[in-house]
């Protein structure tokens, strides 16, 4: 079937099969390649992207679920000239990330987190941010990246 | 002023924070264009014979090759004692086995064709525990004659704990886990014109994986190239490779395409190797004034299906009394096959073990004695004035502190304020119990002897090229090395490019793993960076008509010292003129041995069963900081592995063999709400041991955090009668163990 989504302002269009994975679509029609895939039960939240401005697992949802919608990537996430978005810079500050394979799932679910939160509470970042799993920070840096990018004091 | 020991961001962090990695599955260079698709299929059966027919998948759309164990014509391999069929040959020993490689044009052409294949599984009795595989009713490999394919020591004196007021055994599993990095494994292969195979993998250690899959396809070194691209965490379990890449390999070369493969997180969480699966029996004995005079361990380890890493257990032995001088100490270890998933290395690797037997070991021997746990362990220790310290079991300890780290916890966490909050609750039956665990611990870094190479080389516009054998994974070592390098040579970090991963560029390395990178690597490139020197040194002499001992480095530059007037030479006017570069092998590196100790607070639901982690408190002391983010961030990430061990995660078996936590949705992996923040205290006592004077950081917080959290629960529930339970603590567990204790009561 025909799928046009557009991903980071840009349509892409593409003939793909039925059962064509949101996530595959951006990965493969797209070509954009920071959105990672880490489980099959929608337990990780590595493929997280922002669908019409809220978050989703792009591996729970069909292409074709998204075709007419808008889809934002962590390549989309818009900064201010060459500077980076506020979440990316606070992920850099804190430390929020080491591999980085959680990390663009992470920070599109931080920006979705803040903006229906603006000023959350570490606790309340903890409990937005659950269906987002990283093996390599013990989440403690990633909640300092969130209180950072919502311009709330941290304690290193 | 050095940047080392000032908290500088990472350099790897832009790309990952606007781009993304690019991790294997990202690769989209020239030479993987047209590639197929790959995907093993996999037993759902712990132990059976089985006969495959793969007729129908050849006929479904996009099939390019289905392969089986009858198609491969590569010499066997072998795992300890026994062979590992590349796949399954007449009988599968686990779930997750690989039974065959399917090939197709289309990602989504792989499950149909999979389906196809009919394998017939005419089941075996399965070999599911530890105590099945002892008990030898059946065996995974007959002509073994045994499921004990690995013994050491054992040779007991009856009479060792004679002279004990006190002796307190018990034994404690170490269950097995799923190492779970993010990213699952996998790769991707291409044979060039020349005869020569590419293959891209998430690995540790390229250098090693090129070894393996050489041996494997019959090739020399030569004939293969490894590149490691960005890999998405580690853990162990990626160190060197697993017989799948070789099958890739093969099935490249027979289908005569560029092959992809990556796996799906249900296959990963069975086919990856697991980590810990030990079963420890210890006993501690000694006088009632808490002196401990006399020591055992006996190990047991799961290995799995096959034993791919059989250092596990002997590993956990050298360590196993810990930060103590116990005058009488015996130890033995056995490794047995199981029908379950092998088992390799996962952060530690033998040292949590055995962290966690001696460590449950001294609060059974305080309970009984009626001592705080904090003052058995300081009546115990290895005193700093012992060090160099030569343990029992063979290992030198270089330096230690191990008061100084206990005190330093108990006093940041508020120990007899948490005590006196504890017996108020208690006095007043308050439901929610509150557990303090304490561990003290020691572990060992570069365990491995193996060394490790660094290769320097100033460009010619006076920028740096460094080439490091280490090949990080998340751990920030380009920002560590490249400090490092900045503040040795005065070169700007923007100028300083750090390189690894790649077999052409680095052809002898061994890697990263064990808490070895600094240490090893660190220390390769320091000795590099000082024969640039020296030799740039020399030639800066003959520009500045100075003898070279006169001439000195300062800020990048060379110049004659006490008299900057006399002018400079750059860098780039020494690279420009003359090749600078040196290429060192690190192979003198003796183990460290990092140390220190947890304060773990839980409260305990005593009506639910119901644990929650408040408080962590950790010293940890691997000597110099070079970077405070990246070693708080490596204390982090151990502390978050090690508390989910403690609390939650256990990968589970039926008494067939089927694994019943498979999925991340089963598998208890820990999330932000059931972690505290985490509260760490500094220390840094050097080592004599490498240039750079530092031990490894990766693993030590896992090792300490894992029993303290388990101490605490168990501390949580010590007046209601419960003397132990094993990990993890969920609350059934907890709920049991109260529920057993008000029973024998």
């Amino acid at each position: 079937m025909k799928v046009s989504i557009e991903i980071n302002g840009t349509t892409v269009s593409e003939e793909v099969e039925d059962r064509t994975l949101l996530v595959h679509f951006v990965r493969e029609q797209a070509g954009l390649t920071a959105t990672n895939i880490g489980c099959d039960t929608t337990s990780c939240g590595a493929c997280t992207v922002l669908l019409d401005g809220e978050s989703v697992k792009s591996c729970t949802v069909l292409a074709a679920q998204a075709d007419g919608h808008k889809v934002t990537t962590l390549e989309g996430l818009p900064g201010d000239g060459d500077e980076l978005h506020p979440v990316q810079r606070a992920f850099r500050e804190e430390h929020g990330l080491q591999c980085g394979f959680c990390t663009p799932g992470m920070i599109m679910a931080s920006v979705s987190l803040l903006d229906h939160n603006p000023k959350p509470t570490r606790q309340e970042v903890r409990e937005g941010l659950e269906g987002n799993l990283c093996r390599c920070t013990g989440y403690h840096n990633i909640v300092n990246a969130v209180m950072n990018a919502s311009g709330q004091e941290v304690q290193r | 002023m050095s940047i080392v020991g000032t908290r500088v961001v990472r350099i790897e962090d832009h790309q990952l924070i606007t781009q993304g990695g690019t991790y294997v599955e990202d690769l989209r260079v020239e030479e993987l264009t047209g590639a197929v698709h790959a995907m093993f299929v996999r037993s759902p059966v712990a132990h059976a014979r089985i006969t495959v027919d793969a007729s129908a998948a050849l006929e479904a759309p996009g099939v390019v090759g289905v392969y089986t164990a009858a198609d491969i014509d590569l010499a066997p391999h072998k795992a300890g004692p026994v062979v590992e069929p590349w796949l399954a040959d007449g009988v599968v020993r686990y779930v997750g086995e690989p039974v065959a490689l399917v090939l197709t044009e289309e990602r989504y052409q792989l499950a149909d064709a999979a389906e196809l294949i009919d394998v017939d599984y005419d089941p075996l009795e399965a070999v599911a525990s530890i105590d099945a595989a002892l008990s030898g009713q059946t065996l995974l490999f007959e002509d073994q004659g045994t499921n004990v394919l690995q013994t050491k020591g054992g040779d007991f004196d009856d009479a060792a704990f004679d002279d004990c007021e006190v002796v307190v055994t018990q034994t404690v599993v170490n269950q097995r886990v799923a190492p779970a990095p993010l990213e699952v494994r996998g790769a991707a292969c291409a044979w060039g014109d020349d005869g020569r195979l590419t293959l891209w993998l998430s690995t540790q250690n390229a250098q090693i994986s090129r070894a393996t899959v050489a041996k494997g396809l019959g090739l020399e070194a030569e004939q293969v190239r490894v590149v490691t691209p960005d890999v998405g965490g580690g853990f162990g379990a990626k160190i060197g490779t697993d017989p799948e890449s070789v099958v890739l390999g093969w099935a490249s070369k027979r289908a005569g395409r560029p092959v992809r493969w990556v796996e799906t997180r249900s296959e990963n969480l069975v086919s990856m190797t697991h980590g810990r699966a030990q079963q420890n029996t210890v006993t501690v004995g000694g006088r009632r004034d808490g002196t401990v005079l006399a020591f055992r361990l006996e190990v047991v380890q799961d290995a799995g299906a096959y034993p791919r890493t059989m250092f596990l257990p002997t590993f956990t032995q050298l360590m196993g009394t810990g930060v103590y001088r116990f005058p009488k100490v015996e130890t033995s270890s056995r490794a047995v096959v199981t029908n379950t998933t092998p088992i390799a290395a996962y952060r530690g690797a033998g040292r949590p073990e055995a962290t966690a037997a001696i460590e449950r070991a001294m609060d059974l021997f305080a309970a009984e004695i009626g001592m705080d746990p904090a003052e058995v362990r300081r009546v115990n220790f290895i005193r700093p004035e012992e060090f160099p310290y030569n343990s029992p079991t063979g290992a030198s300890y270089d330096t230690g502190e191990y008061g100084k780290a206990l005190d330093k916890v108990l006093e940041a966490g508020g120990y007899a304020e948490l005590r006196a909050e504890q017996a108020r609750r208690r006095e007043a039956g308050d439901p929610v119990a509150l557990g303090l665990g304490l561990a003290a611990y020691v572990e060992i870094t570069g365990g491995d002897n193996g060394g490790e190479s660094g290769r320097l080389l100033i460009n010619p516009d006076g920028s740096v090229t460094a080439y490091t054998g280490s090949s990080p994974h998340g751990q920030g070592l380009d920002t560590t090395l490249a400090m490092l390098l900045s503040d040795q040579l005065g070169v700007p970090m923007d100028k300083i490019a750090i390189r690894h991963g790649d077999t052409d560029e680095v052809p002898r390395a061994v890697g990263t793993f064990g808490s070895r990178s600094l240490q090893l690597g660190g220390s390769a490139l320091r000795q590099a960076a000082d024969q640039v020197i020296e030799r740039a040194r020399e030639l800066a002499a003959d520009r500045l008509e100075a003898a070279p001992d006169d001439v000195e480095l300062s800020e990048g530059v060379f110049q004659v010292r006490g008299a900057p007037a006399s002018g400079w030479v750059t860098w780039a006017q020494l690279a420009a003129e003359t090749e600078l570069t040196a290429d060192v092998w690190f192979g003198d590196g003796a183990p460290t041995f990092p140390f220190g100790a947890h304060l773990a607070v839980v409260e305990v639901d005593t009506l639910t069963g119901k644990v929650v982690l408040k408080r962590i408190i950790a010293c940890d002391d691997a000597g110099p900081i070079v970077n405070p983010l990246t070693f708080q961030g490596q204390r982090h990430g151990g502390l978050g592995q090690g508390a989910a061990q403690a609390l939650l995660e256990v990968m589970n078996y039926d008494a067939d063999g089927n694994p019943t936590t498979a999925t991340l949705a089963d598998y208890s992996f820990i999330t932000a709400t059931e972690l505290p923040d985490f509260e760490l205290v500094d220390s840094e006592t050097p080592t004599t041991r490498n240039p750079l004077g530092v031990k490894g950081i990766g693993e030590a917080a896992t090792i300490g955090s894992t029993p303290a959290v388990h101490n605490a629960v168990v501390d949580a529930l010590s007046h209601l009668g419960v003397r132990h339970l094993d990990m993890p603590t969920t609350p059934l567990r907890v709920w049991q163990a109260l529920s057993d204790a008000r029973k024998a009561n």
